[in-house]
């Protein structure tokens, strides 16, 4: 018993010193975009696009899985290896589609803080550039374990959206049975709605962030059974977070009138009859969501540029040393918040240009991924099982497909 | 600098690739693939060329080439081409050595390669080949996406404004994880060994764990205990278990043995027995006895390498006893005298034992008050002691007053560090 119990506090500490990575990723993902995509669902169509959750959980797995398996066992990122295997020419083209893809996502998120905080009557004005020098700050002057720290502790905040979703009171009946009950429609609100919401699901900078991240934290081939555990549990909990957005937005919108809205602070306000508290955890998650995302894209960026071209990377070097990581890492801060303070400026199409290169850039990334988690030189044991494959494969057609999908959907409606 | 145009003899891989190469009577054989080294002969001499025409690739040797001109392509001396089979002991330019990290052994660090600069040298029969430099930067990257897409000339004009970044070839390092292709390749890591222990130790956090595994495998075990020491303590472990049992555990006898107890204390309990049952049995005990004691406390900091006196022992005991301690010299400050019992009397600073005569007794040189702990000694309390006394070392001892190990300055840092 006091064996079992010393190797309980064994796998504990060893978890607990692999956390980090997966969790973060994961969380990310529910950024100002992915919150104002779920809120939307919520709000048009109720309870009825929860069963996406479940398999929008496997996909995320399947995906963030081989990524942080990659990084375990070969040591090294993501843009590293698609630089030794596939060459200097098509690693370019990619980090050239990833700083561009990333920089529309970093102006959306700091839309997201300005949207976030005008909630409170604050200006964008005040907010933006001080959130945008805040988060230049963290990471420069920090360390990868205090930001990393400090990253956890953002992952928790996202517990504001689970209150907030109890607050309002929802149908939890309904709630329950929509989850694991698909309901298709031929409506194309509908359609363009699920593809909405699977085709946020998986950003081409996560599988890149990921990575880096398994690989600066150290995780070896040895712990990776803890570091797979994280993945998944952090997978779980984006969803879980995702679950009560919509449930929120449901109970709180849906329930009395059935509408479109335009962003997500929208949503929050929506909460408002439901208590100030709903209210105020709405939006409160929805800033904390949109700093903690524009805290890890432009980081995340300019690891994966600089890894992949050669050029020195890293929180802990000093600006002389690694003088182009810190010139895009500062420059995705600057404009993605300087635009958002310039009156008039086409932001919301922007965003869509965002969707579209995603779309464009991740085909590449996902199929990239399995060519290269397949060699057996690079991963010898820790390649796909056959099973596995299939499954991936699968996932990574039908993510491919959605997400072209949603290109399409985004470019015939792009004004 | 930055301006210069490239010299006519010089000669980018990236040129040289897909150059025509034409036989003695000017007809041309196909394009150049590739070009391999043959470190076992040289190891900065192009040895072959590989050419891709028709549905094979050919090999050509050096001695085979009369001339290699840029825009007029590679001209041949003699036409009994083999066909190109992968052979072992060729290190592949384009294969082997573009786009895979290397070591820059001056600079160090680890860099990523983007082109090969090579120089052509001609001795009055034929045009030879040498890589002079690995090139890394903008103006590689420049080099390389133009590739193909516009003329060689007009690249050597249009990369002038960027400033070129390379490092000289002898002043790199392969990294090769497969042991028998090192070997074929004549790759080794003395190199590695020259540079300081800190330096090496970033640049092997900054590599895989197979190339880590790599270089702890082949360069000298001291060498390897150094820089062991001063990796990130995290990633020590784990490079000590994916070594051979053997070679770990002649690394660990390298190293401090409060050093050594710290990394074996970190690993699973088989992995570790494995490394110390191939331990000689001195090293073995000090390294079990440090173990038994808990991490933070003064126990799990010292070290167990001090020199100690008897309590009579005069300066000139001192020197003779230092000369047979060499191995400790180098962070060696303070020497400790016990009575016959082995418990600890005074502490003395080395150098008021150097500019006393020989027939000094010790004793008198003594600092004021002895300042010491015992092993279960909290280590917040040992990170104090050492601020309020400024100390460089502080002697610990057992429940009985017995001297059992030494506090170095080094170890207060590195906890200090952690938090």
């Amino acid at each position: 018993m006091l064996k079992l119990l010393r190797r309980f506090r064994y796998h504990l500490l060893v978890f607990f010193a692999v956390l980090g990575p997966g969790f973060i990723t994961a969380n990310v993902d529910n950024d100002s975009g992915g919150i104002f995509t779920y809120s939307a669902a919520g709000a048009r169509f109720g309870y009825l696009p929860l069963w996406t959750l479940l398999p929008i959980t496997l996909v995320l797995i399947i995906t963030q899985e081989m990524c942080s398996r990659m990084g375990a066992v070969t040591g090294k990122g993501l843009s590293d290896l698609i630089r030794e295997e596939f060459g200097l020419r098509m690693t370019f083209l990619m980090m050239t589609l990833l700083v561009l893809a990333n920089m529309t996502n970093v102006m959306a998120e700091f839309a997201g803080v300005a949207s976030s905080l005008e909630l409170f009557h604050v200006s964008r004005y005040i907010t933006v550039p001080i959130s945008a020098v805040a988060v230049w700050f963290l990471v420069v002057k920090g360390n990868y374990k205090s930001v990393e720290k400090i990253f956890l502790f953002g992952c928790f905040l996202y517990v504001t959206y689970i209150i907030s979703g109890f607050l309002v009171k929802p149908d939890w009946k309904e709630a329950a049975l929509y989850s694991v009950e698909p309901k298709l429609m031929l409506d194309k609100d509908y359609i363009y709605m699920l593809i909405g919401m699977v085709g946020t699901t998986i950003a081409p900078w996560m599988q890149f962030y990921l990575q880096s991240a398994v690989v600066e934290k150290g995780v070896t081939a040895k712990e990776y059974a803890a570091s797979r555990i994280e993945v998944i549990v952090g997978c779980i909990m984006t969803d879980v977070v995702a679950f009560f957005i919509i449930v929120a937005c449901a109970g709180a919108i849906w329930s009395v009138r059935p509408r479109d809205i335009q962003d997500a602070s929208e949503a929050a306000l929506g909460l408002k009859p439901f208590g100030q508290y709903a209210f105020l955890l709405f939006s409160a998650g929805l800033l904390n969501a949109s700093i903690f995302a524009a805290c890890i894209l432009p980081l995340s960026t300019a690891y994966s540029v600089c890894e992949g071209l050669g050029f020195e990377a890293g929180v802990n070097k000093r600006m002389r040393e690694a003088p182009v990581f810190y010139f895009l890492y500062t420059l995705l801060i600057v404009v993605g918040a300087g635009v958002v303070l310039i009156p008039g400026f086409p932001l919301v199409r922007m965003i869509l240009l965002s969707q579209v290169l995603n779309g464009v850039l991740l085909p590449f990334v996902l199929i990239f991924m399995i060519r290269l988690i397949n060699r057996p030189d690079l991963m010898g044991e820790w390649v796909n099982p056959r099973w596995f494959n299939q499954v991936s494969w699968i996932s990574v057609v039908v993510m491919i497909g959605l997400t072209l999908a949603l290109v399409g959907i985004t470019v015939r409606g792009m004004p | 600098m930055g301006a210069s145009p490239v010299a006519d003899n010089l000669l980018f891989f990236t040129e040289l690739v897909s150059m025509p190469v034409l036989d003695v009577q000017g007809r041309r054989i196909g394009r150049v693939k590739d070009a391999a080294l043959v470190p076992m002969v040289s190891s900065s001499r192009i040895d072959r060329v590989l050419v891709g025409g028709g549905y094979t690739w050919l090999t050509i040797r050096y001695d085979q080439i009369r001339s290699i001109v840029l825009g007029k392509g590679i001209v041949l001396s003699d036409e009994q081409l083999t066909p190109y089979h992968d052979d072992e002991y060729m290190l592949r330019i384009g294969r082997d050595l573009l786009d895979q990290q290397i070591i820059d052994v001056t600079g160090r660090k680890v860099v990523r390669v983007t082109d090969v600069t090579m120089g052509i040298h001609n001795d009055g029969i034929r045009d030879t080949l040498t890589v002079l430099e690995v090139d890394i930067g903008l103006r590689s990257i420049f080099r390389r996406l133009c590739q193909g897409l516009v003329s060689p000339r007009w690249i050597r004009r249009l990369q002038r404004p960027i400033r070129p970044n390379s490092i000289l070839w002898d002043l790199c390092n392969v990294v090769e994880t497969d042991p028998l292709r090192r070997l074929r390749l004549n790759i080794s890591y003395e190199k590695l060994e020259q540079m300081h222990p800190a330096d090496l130790a970033d640049i092997v956090e900054e590599l895989s764990p197979a190339e880590r595994g790599a270089i702890f495998e082949t360069i000298d075990s001291e060498a390897a205990a150094d820089a062991l020491s001063e990796v990130d303590p995290k990633m020590q472990a784990s490079i000590l278990e994916a070594l051979e049992p053997e070679k770990a555990a002649d690394i660990v006898e390298e190293m401090a043995p409060d050093e050594a107890a710290d990394i074996l204390a970190e690993m699973e309990k088989g992995t570790s027995e494995e490394i110390m049952d191939e331990m000689d049995s001195a090293e073995k005990t000090e390294v079990q006895e440090l173990l038994e004691f808990e991490e933070d406390t003064a126990g799990g900091m010292m070290t167990t390498e001090y020199v100690a006196l008897h309590d009579n022992a005069t300066a000139a005991d001192a020197l003779a006893a230092l000369k047979g301690n060499t191995g400790l010299l180098e962070s060696l400050n303070t020497l400790f005298l016990i009575d016959t019992e082995e418990r600890l009397t005074a502490a003395i600073p080395l150098a008021r034992s150097f500019i006393a005569s020989g027939d000094t007794r010790l004793k008198d040189l003594a600092s004021g008050t002895l300042i010491q702990v015992t092993v279960d000694e909290k280590q917040n309390r040992v990170t104090e002691l050492f601020d309020k006394y400024n100390l460089l070392t502080l002697p610990v001892v057992d429940e009985e007053g017995k001297l059992a190990g030494v506090i170095t300055a080094d170890d207060v840092i590195s906890v200090l560090r952690q938090k």
